[in-house]
């Protein structure tokens, strides 16, 4: 089959090689229908993902079609048509059953790795190095997908593949990070990045109650889209000054909750920004961490910082002490997908969100290189790559 | 006679949690408890967490034949009727050894220890306490494994059968169990890509 690997920093390369097998018992073959780049899949592409192996199948946002199951899989049948979340799950641990279902006990072989770095791992993911389980991700024609009897949700034959493409991982992402701000009636949100994954914050927090949303960001076309389809108020990070801006939006308040949905590689115009630019740069740390400062100081006494973005190793300059000031809560974590698919794909059936207004770009496989450089760079006004395995 | 004896330390730790200091005092012309109680040699002491009843997790144990699925220095263990075992462990470069051992201590959905028979090439023992936590949702299971040091080559061979670092092999196996116990599977992940270019 054809899929796309990764064989260095903004090295990638579409390639034959061979399909998958069913291996565990509870495992599926998916043949893809659809698949997308992520946001994080840029880290990776920029070489800030630590254990990615030459020849790597990259990809963590996929659907398609059954079409082999294991034995022990009683809940997928051939001809089924699903979504794959991000996150592989056993389903039958102690996390699992507490709908940690991101931070299972047994889905990551090499879970020894990660305990080295944080104590104790998280669950395997599609695509995204051995640290995380060395699965092949789902760029490619075919996936095995392993504990697919409690992963994959089946989706009705009514929505088509663009609708329900990003249950994947950016819509429950965004939906989750907006659910941590535990958000009341007349709440404001402030929402750094409005990349995908900010997108479907801004969305998410109207779904759950605000009554403001405002969207940070640079890039025209992203803080044209937050407006006229996430109904946010915007500001451009290189034309203001966020923290007085949101001060005064606030009446001097500050926003009841902030979302980080940039993550580790922040540019920023503030001096802590080109400082964390210059250390990265020389080694000296891994993560750029500039939106996450600002999110933390711009953020109301007793308020919630919710953090989606993907943050990898350690921070410099990180202001606990504000944080503790202000008696902050910070939220975190990779999204717990399996919580959140039945009821996003409800609301995608009824009618209250039609994520595919994100895509900008559709195209096949073989396009994965040039277009990881242009999602990257944020060339072509690109904001969300669909691509099709034909 | 001295297999009674012989239990009471073992007995002792499933209590305590702790190996007694007098073991190879108090027993000098046992053979195992002089080779295990000095600090050389292999001592390794684990413990994991599963959301699975007490009885599942002793049940599984106790069947010794279940150990190789997970315990990757082990090759097999065969137990008779007269509650002997005969255990072969496999090394680098397809190298085995054997020996036989004996249940000397059985309270099931507690505890369960085993020691290798005088005479064996390989002197070890090896003890498991069953525990319920989180009030009673969970049960965690300790490993107590304790190979001694034979002389020459089979020294060597069973050094090598752990590793550089014993605990983290324990680890990892223990890993294994709780995913067979809990996820019915060992996750594992494919590397065709990998495969097709080596």
């Amino acid at each position: 089959m054809k899929a796309v690997r990764y064989y260095g920093k903004e090295d990638i390369r579409v390639e034959q090689v061979p399909d998958p097998v069913l291996l565990n018992p509870r495992d599926a073959i998916v043949k893809i229908s659809a698949t997308a780049i992520c946001g994080s899949d840029l880290h990776i592409y920029g070489g800030y993902i630590p254990t990615m192996e030459s020849g790597d199948i990259l990809g963590h946002e996929f659907m398609g079609e059954v079409v082999e199951v294991g034995r022990e899989n009683h809940s997928l049948k051939v001809g089924d048509r699903v979504v794959v979340p991000f996150t592989i799950a056993c389903g039958r641990c102690y996390f699992c059953k507490e709908g940690l279902w991101s931070l299972c006990d047994n889905s990551n072989p090499n879970a020894w790795m990660v305990e080295k770095l944080t104590g104790y791992s998280g669950s395997g993911l599609f695509g995204y190095s051995h640290m995380y389980g060395g699965y092949p991700g789902g760029q490619a024609e075919y996936a095995r997908v392993p504990f697919a009897d409690v992963g994959p949700i089946k989706v009705p034959d009514s929505l088509t593949d663009e609708q329900v493409l990003f249950l994947s991982d950016i819509f429950p992402t965004g939906y989750m990070a907006a659910e941590n701000c535990s958000i009341r009636p007349g709440d404001t949100i402030a929402v750094w990045g409005c990349g995908p994954v900010g997108q479907f914050a801004i969305k998410s927090a109207y779904l759950l109650g605000a009554e403001r949303v405002i969207a940070i960001d640079r890039f025209p076309e992203r803080l044209a889209l937050a407006e006229s389809q996430g109904k946010a108020e915007i500001l451009d990070y290189t034309r203001v000054d966020v923290l007085d801006a949101l001060r005064a939006m606030t009446g001097g308040q500050g926003p009841d909750a902030c979302i980080d949905a940039v993550g580790l590689e922040a540019h920023g115009t503030t001096l802590d920004a080109w400082y964390d630019r210059a250390k990265t740069s020389m080694y000296l740390a891994t993560d750029r961490p500039h939106a996450l400062r600002q999110a933390i100081s711009a953020c109301r006494k007793g308020g919630t910082v919710s953090i989606p973005g993907v943050y990898g190793g350690w921070l410099d300059k990180f202001p606990l002490g504000a944080a503790f000031a202000k008696g902050l809560t910070l939220k975190m974590g990779q999204t717990h997908m399996h919580k959140y698919l039945p009821g996003l794909l409800a609301r995608i059936e009824a009618g209250q969100i039609d994520p595919s207004y994100i895509i900008t770009h559709r195209v096949t496989l073989d396009d994965a290189p040039a277009m990881y450089r242009t999602f990257r760079e944020k060339r072509d006004q690109c904001i969300k790559v669909v691509m099709r395995p034909d | 006679m001295w297999v009674a004896a012989a239990s009471a330390p073992l007995l002792y730790r499933g209590v305590t949690g702790e190996w007694p200091h007098f073991v190879s005092e108090l027993l000098p012309s046992d053979d195992t408890k002089v080779a295990l109680g000095g600090s050389r040699g292999i001592h390794v002491r684990e413990a994991v967490r599963l959301e699975k009843p007490i009885a599942d997790v002793y049940r599984f144990w106790r069947r010794l034949e279940n150990l190789p699925q997970f315990m990757a220095h082990l090759e097999s263990v065969t137990q008779d009727s007269n509650g002997t075992s005969h255990w072969i462990a496999k090394g680098p470069a397809g190298l085995r050894v054997e020996w036989d051992a004996e249940i000397i201590n059985d309270v099931p959905n507690k505890t369960l220890g085993w020691r290798s028979l005088p005479g064996s090439d390989v002197v070890t023992a090896g003890s498991v306490n069953f525990d319920e936590v989180r009030g009673g949702r969970s049960t965690q299971l300790t490993v107590h494994l304790q190979y001694a040091p034979p002389a020459g080559s089979a020294g060597a061979f069973v050094a090598s059968l752990f590793g550089r670092a014993p605990s983290q092999t324990i680890r990892e196996d223990l890993r294994f169990f709780k995913q067979i116990l809990e996820a019915g599977e060992v996750a594992q992940a494919s590397l065709p890509s990998a495969e097709a270019t080596r």
